[in-house]
């Protein structure tokens, strides 16, 4: 346990070190980010205020709450992407990361982890400007605030462990951009990074179920934005400890068989 | 004329580069169908609350995303990737190699590359305005056809003109490869008529990327909106973005000394 820990705390260390020396390249990357939920969060608002002022259970206040949050669960989601794995593989990077006597997932959640560390604190004065600008309504409780804290960290978990899923398929075929693509798409619909779920037909929202996506997106910001009943609230994070868990076993199933695949140039 | 020549000389290359790698076709057409679908799916959430959207209806913003689909593919086909090379010679000292060129470094520079299978995205994006325009019962004349083409022409000159800018200030800043991210991110917004968005966004949108003359004006002109001001103001614009990205790169090559020379 001590070993794990030592990993993780020295690995974010490195990380954040890494990255807050391109405070400017990170805020780029940040602002481009953030055009894309401001644009739902206009289109939506001016839907809700032609409707009489709610659409969905969401009035402009309400779409505004939930797109400023969906920023910071953006940010969180943020893992290492599958098509960075071809370039893994055929530099050979991969060598030196099996050298290591621990499992190479881990080296990734630490890293991203890190990460996230510089992001947020970056986050904080744009969420501040998109408050002043947007007028968000949002009220949560005490309880949110912490079930919000706990699912974003699941929530980046579930997304790190399913993109490297995905990423594995590159030990098979590099012919693998068609594939991420659709599930990129998938993920844009099903997740509630489009519209709040609950903007969807009713089939959509009970497909959204079997599919990690939800409890690695919508799941998190409708805790805080707060129309969860206690009950929802614990299902939601129960699915999201599944998935974790299900997932991790998954991987390591699948490592054992891609690994041997793998015949590494240099490194 | 031999700048014309020059063009079509590297469009040529530019095919036949192309050719190599045929299997690319089919992934983006892939991607265009992927793009298409959730864009699809975006505009009937919209339009399955409420039946305007700014004073737009359904069928007229599925002119304005097929306008979005085509402009974007212009971008992605001949602009965007002539302007990252240039960033990368500009940074690498490679551009020595268009500079020592006898023929105007601007021509040059704007049509070095060219991908081919990226005007998927026009043709589509033509196909999606045509099924727009017949659900409209839109009655074709001579004069919206002209101001669809010549506001479409003026679009893309005028987002050439923002890329060649913001490309030119590599001469003194290396690192400008996230404003290329931004652009991709502020061009979203264009799949939506302007006049929905808050003032400032409306003014940033218009002057500053003219993502609002890009695609939205094209759209007013098939939609019977355009008005001859707007018309002239979107012409007056692209003249002076020309002069100034002209101006603006001619002052950054001087100051230009190479990396490898």
């Amino acid at each position: 346990m001590k070993r794990y820990f030592d990993y993780y705390t020295s690995m974010m260390k490195i990380s954040v070190l890494e990255q807050w020396q391109y405070p400017v390249a990170n805020y780029f990357y940040m602002i481009g980010m953030i055009a894309e939920p401001v644009i739902y969060m206009v289109v939506w608002s001016s839907v809700a205020t032609q409707q009489g002022g709610m659409v969905g259970g969401y009035t402009p206040g309400a779409f505004a709450a939930y797109y400023i949050v969906w920023t910071l669960v953006r940010q969180m989601n943020i893992a290492f992407t599958p098509y960075g794995w071809e370039w893994r593989i055929r530099n050979g990077r991969l060598s030196t990361t099996l050298l290591r006597p621990i499992h190479p997932l881990h080296e990734d959640v630490a890293f991203f982890a890190g990460w996230k560390v510089v992001m947020i604190i970056l986050w904080i004065p744009l969420a501040f400007a998109l408050s002043l600008i947007f007028k968000p309504e949002l009220n949560p409780t005490l309880l949110e605030g912490v079930v919000f804290f706990v699912a974003i960290w699941m929530a980046y978990l579930i997304r790190t462990i399913t993109l490297f899923l995905l990423g594995m398929v590159t030990f098979w075929t590099t012919r693998v951009s068609a594939l991420f693509e659709l599930y990129f798409a998938a993920e844009l619909i099903l997740s509630g990074r489009l519209v709040p779920l609950s903007l969807m037909p009713a089939w959509v929202q009970e497909l959204a179920w079997f599919f990690p996506f939800r409890w690695a997106f919508g799941y998190p910001i409708e805790v805080l934005v707060g129309q969860l009943t206690m009950t929802d609230m614990l299902i939601g994070l129960g699915m999201q400890l599944a998935w974790v868990v299900g997932g991790w076993i998954v991987v390591n199933l699948i490592w054992k068989v891609a690994i041997r695949r793998f015949s590494a140039v240099g490194g | 004329m031999q700048g014309l020549r020059l063009a079509y000389n590297y469009l040529r290359i530019g095919i036949m580069n192309e050719f190599q790698y045929r299997a690319n076709l089919y992934i983006q057409i892939l991607q265009t169908f992927i793009a298409l679908g959730t864009g699809l799916i975006g505009l009937n959430l919209v339009f399955s609350q409420t039946s305007e959207l700014g004073g737009w209806d359904r069928t007229e913003l599925l002119a304005v995303m097929g306008v979005f689909i085509t402009m974007g593919g212009i971008i992605r086909a001949a602009i965007q990737p002539n302007m990252e090379r240039l960033m990368e010679d500009i940074r690498d000292g490679l551009l020595d190699f268009a500079l020592t060129k006898p023929a105007d470094a601007q021509i040059l520079i704007s049509v070095r590359e060219f991908r081919l299978w990226q005007l998927v995205d026009v043709i589509t994006g033509m196909i999606v305005l045509g099924v727009a325009l017949s659900q409209m019962n839109w009655m074709i004349t001579v004069w919206s056809v002209l101001a669809f083409f010549s506001a479409l022409m003026m679009g893309a000159v005028m987002i050439y003109c923002f890329w060649l800018i913001v490309t030119s200030t590599a001469f003194w800043f290396v690192r400008v490869h996230e404003i290329a991210n931004l652009f991709e991110g502020l061009y979203a917004a264009g799949r939506w008529p302007v006049g929905i968005y808050p003032t400032w966004l409306r003014i940033a949108l218009t002057f500053i990327i003219p993502v609002a003359f890009a695609v939205t004006v094209p759209a007013e002109a098939l939609t019977g909106r355009l008005s001859l001001q707007t018309w002239l103001g979107a012409l007056t614009l692209t003249i002076v973005l020309f002069i100034a990205s002209r101006t603006l790169l001619k002052f950054g090559l001087r100051s230009y000394s190479g990396a490898s020379a």
